[in-house]
């Protein structure tokens, strides 16, 4: 088709509605539309609902990009970002934006999304004091967050709980104050709110209810925040989410009918037929919308008429869960229920359970569930349905699998839903788009039907959900998740690219990359370290360590810090030290000036702000006092930490505190797919904390017990029990065989329990405990590999290699 | 006139990596591509000033060793979606020889 011919299609407002809607229109027709988006934001993209998880960490930008800048090129869309239109000129069909660009359309469609409600409080311009609404506002909350402190969160709704979660997640303390007796009020009832209030402050966040907000002081930059009653808040930052706004008022200066939003009717046209808006900017039928579920409906409906279909949106029904790891809080529909109506409530609050069912008539018109929300579902279903339920009325509150009488497997009970059930909320996705998928799209996995549906893509909530129904479908290997790629640079998964280094018999990085199609010159910072691990694994005392390939820790053997000095941690072996080494830390101290010494979590001593230069003379020293790097920046062996044992303690069952120094001998100077750490414990009472280490023991009576795959870290987890053994010698050959199977099977970056989750306890077991040759195999390549890597890089350095690394260039003149 | 000054020669930078020397705007970091190309930025990341001549090199692009913030060393753009500039100082290679300007006033000119 002719380029020029094509109707032109503009969109203002690169954001989840829009996008949504170009998507269905592609999917409709793909080239039907000229389509021109723009976006005031400077990104491709995102989904914002997971801007939540995002603050909390526990998701990257990357994880949340719904279509990257390649989907635009690839779909012939002209985006433009960073530059937000400012008018519309609706006689003449053209929108132009702040940067003075004027482009003209056939249909346009306004989806600028809604704006946070800015309380007119006195400071509420101040430094610090922000809203939560997009990518932005994260970095700002982060940055906030890395001086510690404490925040202010204004406004007990959802999104202000998000915020307090994620904040409080980054280590800032946090009060969120809210005008009402009861948070997230518009969702849940006393008793459930009171719970999720329970919940919260045992995360550390504080409240102030029934709380108003006076005034925020500070010069330039927030320093408290005071409420009504007087109370001083200390703040370092405020966060406003006390509600969000219809963004309208491009489409008012206009002259579009705009009341709270823009008013659209049931074909999603404004008062203009050239134009259409779709999101929280528009007021339908007098609502105006914060979740995205509506969303979903009001794009079908667009996309359909804009191929010449007639279509209608006639309003939806809302239901929040909470994204708070950890907390399992649903709500659905009417929850007061007022005149003419029952409530159905189960309560459990020392176990922190609670359900409460709205009944009017026979009819189920709204659901509140705390602490077990696995029935959300169905009860949205029966809600949506309006079905009668006087047959089950008595049982249903215990949720489906009694009240549908008799316990149902999952997949049975995904099975027996309608094709019009919805299962996921976030996308707007029913069983039967997701047959429809599999059996049109000849999709073969959990990922694709992800991909192509979008469903479980959103808060994830529904992702067992859609499991079952991609497993009923296709069997149970379907659901089995494909590796991703290792990074933007290939298409090979991390554990494609293993397999090829050993069976193509690759050494070198650019081997790798030719060999395996890199799509970039020199791959990136996420690869090149990956690959320097994976082949100094595959073939030690051969493989030529790339420096260049590692990150500026492991190249300068010291810890960056942010103001680009270096700390430095000497090796203590087994958390003991005796005179001369302290008197040598102690010179070392006193001679290049390191500003501040401090006792680590892991029994060592770290030396802080030391600059570059001096690095390789603070080692020269501290080598010549016996000490060698602690590894404390590496993908590596870090410390074992030991308690005292049977050597002084009254409780001690073994030397736990030798056998912590011979486990650091023998694994000294190993490189991990990430950071490793042990530790020894001379009886139960466990005082060296080895059940939340990579690798644990802890002794009894008659022997060690080994545990595996603990972490401390982000998210805590325990180990898991690997065996007893009797002697020290075991233990020692154990360690060596499960740490070599790490090396070996995890993926870079993936820590020990992470991985055990993955490949699970019994696959470990089988290949470290019961399998006698096995493991005395792993040991052995584990030893052999420390021959060429026990030796020390900070003597290696303090003779000169890599010298260029420590040393500024004076330029000749 | 524009003054090249001398700085070091080209293998004394590592394929990949870089070195730095004092400027007049702060340190200056040389970079040395795979494929030997050179090219001087101020040593300060946009973000938060990390030194960049620490980071990974890649293409013509170095990853901030702070936060991973990308920047081109062609343009000293951050590659989207991060957005920041670094200062630019011309760079060349002759005869086995890295030359740059530092001048201050010719730097943004260039
Ligand atoms: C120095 C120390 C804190 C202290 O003052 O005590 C420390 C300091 C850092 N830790 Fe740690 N961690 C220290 C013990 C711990 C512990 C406690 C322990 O080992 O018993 C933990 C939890 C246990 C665990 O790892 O399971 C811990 C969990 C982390 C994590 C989270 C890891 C995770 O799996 O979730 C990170 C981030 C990472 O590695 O990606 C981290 C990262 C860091 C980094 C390397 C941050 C960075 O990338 O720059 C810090 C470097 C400081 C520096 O410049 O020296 N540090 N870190 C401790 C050094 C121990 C040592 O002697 O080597
Ligand atoms: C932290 C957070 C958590 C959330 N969690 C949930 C949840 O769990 N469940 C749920 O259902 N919903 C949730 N939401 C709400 C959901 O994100 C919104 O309902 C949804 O994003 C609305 O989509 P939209 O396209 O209308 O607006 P947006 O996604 O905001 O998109 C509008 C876009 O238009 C751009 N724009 C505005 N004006 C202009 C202009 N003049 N020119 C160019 N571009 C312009 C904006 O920059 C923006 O990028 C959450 C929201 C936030 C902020
Ligand atoms: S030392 Fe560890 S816990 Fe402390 S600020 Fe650094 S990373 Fe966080
Ligand atoms: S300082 Fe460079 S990415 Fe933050």
């Amino acid at each position: 088709m002719d380029m020029s011919l094509r109707q032109r299609l503009v969109v203002i407002g690169n954001g989840m509605a829009g996008m949504r809607t170009v998507e269905e229109l592609l999917k409709r027709a793909p080239g039907l539309w000229r389509i021109t988006v723009f976006g005031a934001e400077p990104r491709p993209n995102y989904n914002r609902i997971l801007l939540s998880p995002l603050l909390a960490g526990e998701k990257t930008f990357d994880d949340i990009i719904i279509n990257d800048w390649d989907w635009y090129r690839d779909n012939n869309i002209h985006l433009v970002t960073g530059d937000p239109v400012v008018a519309i000129d609706r006689d003449r069909r053209t929108v132009t934006t702040a940067g003075g660009v004027t482009t003209g359309y056939d249909v346009l469609l306004i989806a600028t999304g809604s704006n946070p409600i800015v309380l007119p409080l006195p400071g509420k311009d101040l430094d610090g004091v922000i809203a939560f609404r997009d990518v932005s506002d994260v970095e700002t909350m982060t940055a906030a967050a890395a001086k510690g402190g404490h925040a202010v969160v204004i406004g007990g709704g959802l999104l202000g709980l998000e915020a307090a979660y994620g904040l409080v997640q980054k280590g800032m303390g946090v009060t969120v104050v809210h005008l009402i007796d009861r948070l997230m009020e518009r969702q849940l009832d006393h008793a459930a709110a009171a719970l999720l209030r329970t919940d919260l402050e045992g995360r550390g966040i504080q409240f102030r209810l029934s709380a108003n907000t006076k005034a925020i002081h500070g010069a330039e930059r927030v320093t408290s925040v005071e409420l009504a009653d007087g109370e001083m808040l200390p703040a370092d930052l405020v966060v406003m989410t006390v509600g969000i706004r219809p963004n309208a008022e491009l489409a008012r200066s206009a002259g579009l009918t705009v009341e709270r939003g823009i008013v659209v009717d049931d074909t999603m046209q404004t008062s203009d037929p050239a134009i259409f808006a779709v999101g929280e900017c528009v007021q339908h039928r007098g609502v105006c919308y914060g979740l995205v579920a509506p969303l979903w409906d009001m794009a079908r409906a667009i996309a359909d008429q804009l191929v010449g279909k007639e279509a209608a949106y006639t309003g939806s029904l809302l239901a929040t869960r909470l994204k708070v790891t950890g907390v399992d809080l649903f709500s659905a529909g009417r929850i007061d229920g007022g005149e003419g109506s029952d409530a159905i409530t189960l309560a459990d609050p020392s176990r922190g359970r609670y359900r409460k069912l709205v009944l009017e008539g026979d009819r189920l018109v709204g659901a509140v569930l705390y602490g077990d929300a696995a029935d959300a579902d169905w009860y949205l279903d029966l809600i949506k349905d309006g079905r009668d339920i006087a047959s089950m009325r008595d049982m249903m509150v215990f949720g489906e699998a009694i009240a549908a009488g008799g316990v149902t497997s999952p997949s049975a009970s995904a099975a027996a839903l309608p094709d019009t059930a919805e299962i996921c909320g976030c996308n707007g996705v029913c069983k039967g788009d997701i047959l429809r998928a599999i059996a049109e799209q000849n999709l073969t996995s959990f990922d694709d039907v992800k991909g192509y549906t979008k469903a479980a893509s959103g808060c994830g909530g529904c992702a067992p959900k859609v499991q079952q129904i991609v497993a009923s479908a296709l069997g149970a290997s379907a659901v089995v998740p494909t590796e991703k790629p290792i990074c933007k640079c290939t298409h090979h998964s991390h554990d494609a690219v293993r397999k090829a280094i050993v069976e193509q018999d690759l050494q070198t990085i650019p081997d790798v990359m030719q060999a395996l199609d890199w799509r970039t010159p020199d791959g990136c910072a996420s690869c090149r370290p990956a690959l320097n691990f994976y082949l100094l694994v595959a073939w030690p005392g051969v493989y030529q360590d790339d420096p260049q390939s590692r990150f500026i820790n492991e190249r300068a053997h010291a810890n960056i810090q942010k103001d680009g000095t270096f700390s430095v941690v000497p090796r203590m072996w087994g958390g003991v030290t005796n005179s001369t080494e302290l008197r040598a830390i102690a010179d070392v101290v006193d001679r290049y000036e390191i500003p501040a010494v401090k006792v680590t979590g892991g029994q060592r001593i770290d030396l802080f702000g030391v600059k570059k230069e001096d690095l390789p003379k603070v080692w020269s020293d501290l080598n010549a006092a016996g000490m060698v790097s602690g590894h404390a920046y590496g993908k590596a062996l870090r410390t074992v930490k030991t308690c005292v044992g049977s050597e002084w303690c009254r409780f001690g069952t073994q030397d736990s505190t030798s056998m912590g120094i011979a486990l650091e001998q023998m694994t000294w100077g190993s490189w991990h797919p990430h950071k490793v750490k042990l530790a020894v414990s001379g009886c139960p009472r466990n005082c060296a904390e080895a059940t939340i280490k990579d690798f644990g023991v802890v002794a009894v009576d008659s022997g060690w017990e080994l545990h595996i795959g603990g972490n401390g870290g982000i998210h805590v987890r325990a180990t898991d029990f690997l065996c007893k053994v009797d002697t020290d010698a075991e233990v020692l050959e154990y360690c060596a065989a499960f740490l070599q199977l790490y090396r070996e099977q995890a993926r870079y970056l993936e820590r020990t329990a992470p991985w055990v989750e993955r490949v699970g306890l019994a696959s470990i077991k089988a290949q470290v405990v019961d399998d006698a040759t096995g493991r005395a195999a792993l040991a052995g390549r584990f030893r052999y590999s420390q021959r060429f890597f026990q030796i020390d890089p900070w003597a290696e350095a303090a003779k000169g290699h890599q010298a260029h690394e420590f040393r500024s260039l004076v330029p000749a003149e | 006139m524009v003054t090249w000054t001398d700085v070091c020669a080209v293998t004394d930078i590592p394929q990949q990596g870089a070195r730095t020397l004092p400027g007049p705007d702060g340190q200056i970091a040389v970079f040395r591509t795979a494929s030997d190309t050179v090219f001087a930025i101020l040593d300060r990341c946009p973000h938060k000033g990390g030194p960049l001549s620490q980071g990974i090199v890649h293409g013509q692009a170095v990853t901030c060793p702070l936060h991973n913030w990308v920047i081109d060393l062609e343009t000293g753009e951050a590659v989207k979606p991060d957005q920041g500039c670094v200062r630019r100082y011309p760079a060349k290679v002759v005869e086995g020889r890295v030359l740059i300007v530092t001048v201050p006033a010719l730097t943004e000119a260039a």
